[in-house]
């Protein structure tokens, strides 16, 4: 930031809504883990208070713990995740080097089909796609929630990918022709890294929709090998009574992952920053 | 070793034809330069040279062999990009090594070619740095060693000094100069600057609208230009376009270059009003309101002093008059 564009009051107006935003946005999180800590009394008598000497209680996790095989469920989420990410990152990222770098025809008609299902909603062929893995023999398997999860992620990720790619320098492609390089080893060491910062937001863009998602995990594989976290916690939500320790404490721990993952992506997204470009 | 033959290339993109059959021949150990103004297809056509498009008809001839479906690392060639191209995760040292470690060239050999062309350019200091590191003059040079180390047939260079600053950019021009007569390779050069044309090459192409519009030496193609296009494009400041009519001549245009038209205070040819000044020191540049000719541009020489306002007349130097027919050929 310049010094003559910033004034005292202006940089406390903005500080002031971007603490405000943070505020807003941690809340809820923040309220999800105090309470995690606390005992079930405690949690409806004093919801919004941190936990005290008093009313701190592992109980919920020591729940979560027991009961239900929890470590299969977070197991069971990260191969989900992870595995859906990875082929949307390298089949989004080959289809949308071959949109930006060759002249084919149909190559416009193309990007219109991989882009409208951005605009066109997965759930909406739940119905055909559970009859696809029944057919397929799928059903309850990890696989198909991979395979959903990673044709839901494509159209974006190819989409984002496609626009960065085009402005990757064409003399260094051409550089690296001339001495001889695949195509394969232009992609993926000369494109792939200059593209980092928009590799790591689409990751992160397809990373967390799948972790929270609970329709397809529900509908294509909910049975006991094959729960995802954000299914397995709702073994704690019961018509009548909820156990609200242990609702709160699965939650707290489903965020952890994806934090983690939050922050190897995000780091990766400011070395591509700056790292030496062309120029 | 290093001739190259053209034979009717033709490129297409879609219904556009940016290249509308090309015929060069260039002799080995040349030193030719593609000039044109944006989109004549000059980048296209040493593209098609280096294999990196695929010519829509016709055939790129390397040293006798038809290379037209050779892919671009096997071509004998190497290529120096605008925008220098270096490879950003590589050293200095690498990426000099990349191309030649592609072809299978033993360790000793490449640390030998290296060790050539980096004391020749004077990038030792820098062999270990990434090029993140290095100033943009220094990448061109790293950029031009990676090309030397390849010891290839043909030397191409796409506008290889436009990203440099007017001062890196003359020596640049000279290192470039000197590398030529040095390695006595055959070098074909892409710009649109006609003063790098001017002085770097052994014979002009210069190309319009997809055409060869004229090829040869420089002062050739200064003294004897063929046709109005490349009369205007050689030579600086433009040369001066007349209706033919204004001046009582049965062509369609008149043409005189700047440095061809004296002026006197007192009695000349074409009485005009000076609109503008231009004082470089060397020379002058006068922008005159005649009443016979038009606007015209005169160079002269040295300091001349001449206000806006003030009345001369032009007077073009015998024989130095080009005639244009209503195609823009030359009238002989």
């Amino acid at each position: 930031m310049s010094r003559a564009t910033t004034s005292l009051p202006r940089s406390i107006a903005a500080h002031a809504i971007l603490i405000a935003y943070t505020v807003i946005a941690l809340f809820p999180v923040i309220l999800v883990i105090i309470n995690s800590f606390k005992s079930r009394q405690a949690i409806f008598r004093e919801p919004l208070m941190p936990p005290t000497s008093k009313t701190f209680d592992l109980v919920g996790y020591v729940t979560v713990m027991k009961q239900g095989d929890f470590l299969l469920y977070f197991q069971n989420s990260l191969i989900v995740t992870v595995a859906s990410l990875f082929l949307v990152l390298l089949f989004g990222a080959m289809a949308a080097f071959a949109l930006a770098e060759y002249r084919f025809r149909g190559n416009g008609l193309m990007g219109l089909y991989l882009a409208l299902g951005i605009m066109i909603p997965i759930r909406l062929a739940t119905v055909a796609i559970l009859q696809l893995m029944v057919a397929g023999g799928l059903v309850n398997t990890l696989t198909a929630l991979i395979l959903v999860y990673t044709a839901q992620g494509l159209p974006l990720a190819i989409f984002i990918l496609a626009e960065f790619m085009k402005s990757v320098s064409d003399d260094l492609k051409n550089a690296g022709r001339i001495d001889g390089l695949s195509e394969y080893r232009i992609f993926f060491r000369l494109v792939l890294p200059l593209v980092r910062p928009a590799m790591a937001t689409v990751a992160v863009f397809t990373m967390i929709p799948i972790w929270n998602d609970l329709w397809f995990p529900l509908i294509l594989a909910p049975s006991e090998a094959t729960k995802t976290v954000t299914l397995g916690a709702q073994l704690f939500l019961g018509q009548y009574v909820t156990n609200w320790n242990a609702v709160l404490a699965a939650l707290s721990l489903a965020i952890l992952p994806v934090l983690i993952l939050y922050v190897v992506f995000s780091r990766q997204l400011i070395r591509g920053i700056t790292s030496g470009a062309v120029k | 070793m290093g001739s190259l033959n053209i034979e009717n290339v033709r490129k297409s993109f879609g219904p556009v034809e940016v290249l509308k059959g090309i015929d060069l021949e260039v002799t080995d150990g040349q030193f030719v330069v593609f000039v044109g103004p944006s989109g004549c297809g000059k980048s296209t056509l040493l593209r098609v040279i280096a294999g990196l498009e695929d010519a829509t008809s016709g055939r790129v001839i390397i040293d006798g062999t038809d290379v037209s479906a050779t892919p671009p690392a096997k071509r004998g060639i190497a290529m120096v990009f605008q925008t220098y191209a270096l490879y950003p995760h590589l050293s200095v040292r690498d990426n000099m090594a990349l191309g030649l470690k592609q072809a299978g060239e033993a360790a000793a050999e490449i640390d030998r070619r290296i060790q050539v062309a980096s004391s020749m350019l004077g990038l030792e200091p820098y062999l270990k740095r990434r090029p993140a590191e290095l100033s943009g003059g220094q990448r061109q040079r790293v950029a031009i060693g990676r090309a030397v180390v390849r010891e290839p047939k043909l030397f191409l260079f796409d506008e290889p000094l436009s990203n440099l600053d007017a001062a890196l950019r003359v020596n640049t021009r000279l290192e470039i100069a000197q590398l030529h007569r040095r390695l006595g390779a055959t070098m074909i050069y892409v710009t649109h600057d006609q003063v790098e044309a001017m002085t770097l090459a052994d014979k002009i192409v210069v190309l319009n609208a997809g055409r060869i519009e004229q090829a040869g030496a420089p002062m050739e193609l200064y003294n004897a230009p063929a046709n109005e296009f490349v009369a205007g494009f050689i030579g600086s400041p433009k040369m001066n376009f007349i209706d033919g009519t204004r001046l009582g001549e049965t062509v369609k245009t008149i043409g005189v270059r700047p440095e061809h038209i004296s002026v006197d205070a007192a009695k000349g040819d074409w009485k005009g009003t000076v609109i503008h000044a231009e004082h470089l020191g060397a020379d002058t540049n006068l922008y005159l309101d005649c009443e016979k000719a038009g606007l015209i541009t005169v160079r002269i020489f040295g300091t001349y002093d001449a206000e806006p306002g003030a009345v001369l007349y032009a007077t073009p130097q015998p024989g130095k008059l080009y005639r244009f027919d209503a195609d823009g050929k030359v009238v002989k």
